[in-house]
């Protein structure tokens, strides 16, 4: 194998959780509701993968148990901010907090454990491709599910008429529910989404970025994912162009250590963060774009008055 | 005749006893109401009647606390706008209930059955919206099209779903007085097949050109039920207010003095994708003068108020002048402390804090300028309560500002009560200037007159007063001089006895080309 086929090999696997936290994250801002707890149910998802594939023996159920875990997780955020209205933005830290501290305390019996890696799925014939064989058709089924989420949520999102419902809660809540919508249960829908998405993101950190179960594992990807989603403008597949960005930046600094460049180590650790910044100015000046696709109700509380 | 209980046959509608209580308070109380097929029905009444409850009710929006909605001969419990749709209920809201970031035909289709695919209901609004004259462009995005389009798309799909009766409510608010032509066609043919209108409006003149009937509410009551063309404007008018309405007098206004407010090839560039850039606009007003600027919604009226009140002031300084002193580059503190007073379109969140009381936000507009009389303390600055809690009850003595207590929250007062404390929080310091933006937009016929009278007062006594209005009424009566603002352009300033509305409305059709306009306006 060269080292270009190796080296986007890491990329993958440094951006897949990205992409998978960023896509259930769109979702749910694309309904107009901000969740700044993905940080929490990643890590939730992490634990509770890792966990259940030591019980069973089977990581295809930890994929499950992260999943599930995430959307249970976010269930709790859809209570206190949908049905309690509870601000989105504290709860949304909290839940990160929450996650990070529940996570530690059920994976603490299992840190040093080994775990089981996920198998890798390989398509015959195509993977025999050259470099790209190896690359896109020899890899682990989350991130299959990674590529295949994002197609079906652009889908769901400009071509489904649920998708347009979706949108138009997230544009004006108000307007929404005057046409009969069911904002409230669009948004715990899309919640769900989000935290199964982050939970099956915390999944693949636990089972296929690095097989064991170490605290705090998700290192802060989950604030990258929600950068991402922002670096997108809410438009799906530049999720995956961002995300792999991403990912790149961050796996660089692996291998300008091992080449022993001489930039310090935690420049390029810095550099993801560097880059959200960046991006985050630029698209900021295409404004008209930002508008069409920012949802416009954003964070913002609805309370039905009937 | 309102139906007693007892629904006759052959009526499309009747509601009878229809109550809506929020907490102890009767939005709606004890209304009845019939709609015969294929008429246009008018429910008049003031801002905070009920009008926009009783409709909300009737199109499944709130439930109705009691009462019976009658639809055909059937009781029905309408329980949501699909429910409302399927009887053949259809809906235009006065605060539209559009989606900015989808495009037209997305919009449409969010209230249609989800079978159909996107491209058919494109072709099919598309076609009737040409069929009743209001062409539409199914796959342009809503945040792009003015405000009268965006009233076709909400037309258009309320007559999507074929409905045999369409509620509309305040429609013409927004619109150019051809616009609204063009409207008062489309209503009339979809009386002459079959289909019945409830029409919303506190405008009189137009109820009685183009309504049947007429059902009158005020406080929540029905006060009564005619038929409009029998009446005279003013017996509705006494109707709807329950008493007569203050006629305006803008008598002996005539006299100019200095320029007071003074505007030189103003320009400015948008600051969002959705605004309006100021092109070379040139303005004076003298003392004793009220300029009145027309023009329909999003032309560029936020963008000159913006502009002359300094909340964002311009590169250079000699483009706007303040009693002759250039002030372009100045702050609304420093022109306030000359002199000026600026009240803004929007009262909650912009003219006024809604959570905070009325002292509260009269200490925020005149911290600067009423320095010595509201703050002690020296560099401290310290509140005087007391002080200021005496000026905000003077201002709601001399405006009449109705109020539940002492010092409530802004919030908690009705539309035309925060209007009338917000103007008279200006009028109380005697501007030499005054600027204000849609002094009466929302406002009842009675709030109304009466901010319309004080403008006309000030500008009496001896200050120069410019109205930012759409309303062709209030500009008509408050008035010494028109001028029409379209896509950022200013036409000439007119005397107000030289415009016809018709003059007016080509003005705001965007023929701003100065001496052409007066030409075309002739040729009609």
């Amino acid at each position: 194998m060269g080292i270009f086929e190796a080296i986007l090999l890491t990329v993958i696997t440094a951006a897949t959780p990205l992409v998978l936290a960023a896509i259930g994250e769109l979702v749910t801002e694309r309904s107009g509701v901000l969740n700044l707890g993905v940080e929490g149910m990643m890590v939730m998802g992490a634990a509770c993968a890792f966990i259940a594939t030591q019980v069973t023996g089977s990581p295809y159920i930890g994929i499950l148990a992260g999943i599930a875990s995430g959307a249970l997780f976010s269930l709790l955020f859809g209570f206190l901010t949908l049905t309690l209205v509870a601000n989105q933005v504290a709860t949304g830290l909290a839940l990160t907090i929450l996650g990070l501290g529940v996570s530690g305390m059920i994976g603490e019996p299992y840190v040093g454990q080994s775990g089981i890696k996920l198998p890798q799925i390989v398509f015959p014939v195509l993977s025999d491709i050259p470099f790209l064989g190896a690359v896109l058709f020899k890899q682990d089924l989350i991130f299959y599910l990674s590529i295949a989420l994002v197609a079906g949520v652009n889908w769901f999102l400009f071509r489904s008429r649920a998708g347009l419902k979706l949108r138009s809660v997230g544009d004006s809540h108000a307007s929404a529910h005057a046409l009969g919508i069911n904002v409230i249960r669009t948004r715990y829908l899309a919640v769900m989404f989000g935290g199964a998405c982050a939970g099956l993101a915390g999944a693949q950190l636990s089972l296929v970025y690095t097989p064991q179960w170490v605290e705090n594992m998700s290192a802060g990807r989950g604030w990258i994912a929600l950068a991402l989603v922002v670096f997108s403008s809410w438009r799906p597949w530049r999720i995956v162009a961002g995300g792999y960005l991403f990912g790149a930046v961050s796996i660089s600094q692996l291998y300008a250590q091992a080449f022993g460049v001489g930039i310090p180590s935690q420049f390029l650790s810095a550099l993801p963060y560097l880059a959200t910044i960046i991006v985050l100015i630029l698209i900021s000046h295409n404004r008209r774009t930002t508008l069409i696709n920012t949802p416009a109700s954003l964070g913002k509380s609805f309370v039905p008055d009937r | 005749m309102p139906a007693e209980g007892e629904p006759a046959n052959g009526l499309l509608l009747a509601v009878g006893q229809l109550t809506k209580l929020f907490g102890t308070f009767a939005a709606c109380d004890g209304i009845n109401l019939d709609i015969r097929p294929g008429e246009i029905h008018a429910l008049l009444g003031e801002n905070g009647a009920g009008k926009s409850t009783l409709v909300k009710m009737l199109f499944g929006v709130l439930a109705p606390t009691s009462g019976q909605i009658v639809w055909q001969g059937q009781p029905v419990r309408i329980a949501s706008p699909s429910a409302a749709r399927k009887l053949g209920i259809g809906m235009v809201f006065q605060h539209f209930s559009l989606f900015e970031a989808l495009t037209v035909a997305e919009n449409i289709a969010l209230s249609m059955d989800p079978g159909v695919s996107l491209s058919r209901i494109a072709k099919e609004a598309s076609d009737l919206s040409h069929a009743y004259g209001l062409p539409l462009d199914p796959n342009a995005h809503v945040a792009d099209l003015s405000v009268g389009e965006r009233q076709r798309i909400e037309i258009v799909r309320a007559l999507l779903q074929n409905p045999k009766l369409i509620i509309l409510d305040e429609p013409t608010s927004v619109l150019t007085p051809q616009e609204a032509d063009r409207l008062f066609e489309t209503l009339n043919k979809l009386k002459a097949e079959g289909r019945s209108v409830l029409y919303i409006s506190h405008r009189l003149e137009e109820v009685q050109r183009i309504c049947d009937r007429a059902t009158v509410l005020r406080h929540g009551k029905v006060t009564g039920a005619c038929d409009p063309r029998k009446e005279t404007p003013s017996s509705l008018a006494r109707m709807m207010v329950g008493s007569d309405v203050a006629h305006v007098t803008a008598e002996g206004t005539s006299a100019k003095g200095a320029v007071k407010l003074e505007a030189r090839h103003l320009s400015a560039s948008a600051r969002t994708p959705f605004a309006v850039s100021l092109k070379n606009i040139c303005l004076k007003v003298h003392a004793g003068e009220v300029l009145a600027i027309a023009g329909v919604a999003g032309n560029g009226q936020g963008e000159l108020f913006d502009a002359l009140s300094g909340e964002y002031p311009v590169a250079s300084d000699d483009v706007i002048l303040i009693s002759g002193k250039p002030v372009g580059t100045r702050g609304i503190n420093a022109r306030r402390l000359m002199g000026a007073g600026f009240v803004p379109e929007e009262r909650h969140g912009h003219a006024a804090v809604s959570a905070l009381s009325l002292s509260d936000n009269l200490i925020l507009a005149r911290s600067q300028s009423d320095r010595r009389a509201f703050l002690g303390g020296g560099p401290l600055g310290l509140i005087r309560q007391d002080a200021v809690k005496m000026a905000a009850k003077r201002i709601s003595a001399a405006m009449d500002v109705r109020k539940s207590g002492e010092n409530p929250p802004a919030g908690s007062l009705s539309g035309g009560n925060l209007q009338k404390f917000i103007v008279g929080r200006e009028l109380d310091r005697q501007p030499t200037v005054l600027i204000v933006n849609q002094p009466t937009w929302g406002v009842d016929a009675g709030a109304a007159s009466r901010i319309r009278q004080a403008l006309v007062d000030l500008a009496k006594s001896g200050s120069a007063v410019l109205v930012i209005s759409q309303d062709l009424d209030e500009i008509f009566e408050v008035a010494t001089e028109i001028a029409v603002i379209s896509e950022g352009r200013l036409s000439d300033i007119y005397p107000a006895s030289d415009l016809s509305r018709e003059k007016i409305g080509l003005l705001m059709g965007g023929m701003y080309g100065k001496t052409e306009t007066a030409e075309t306006a002739h040729a009609h």
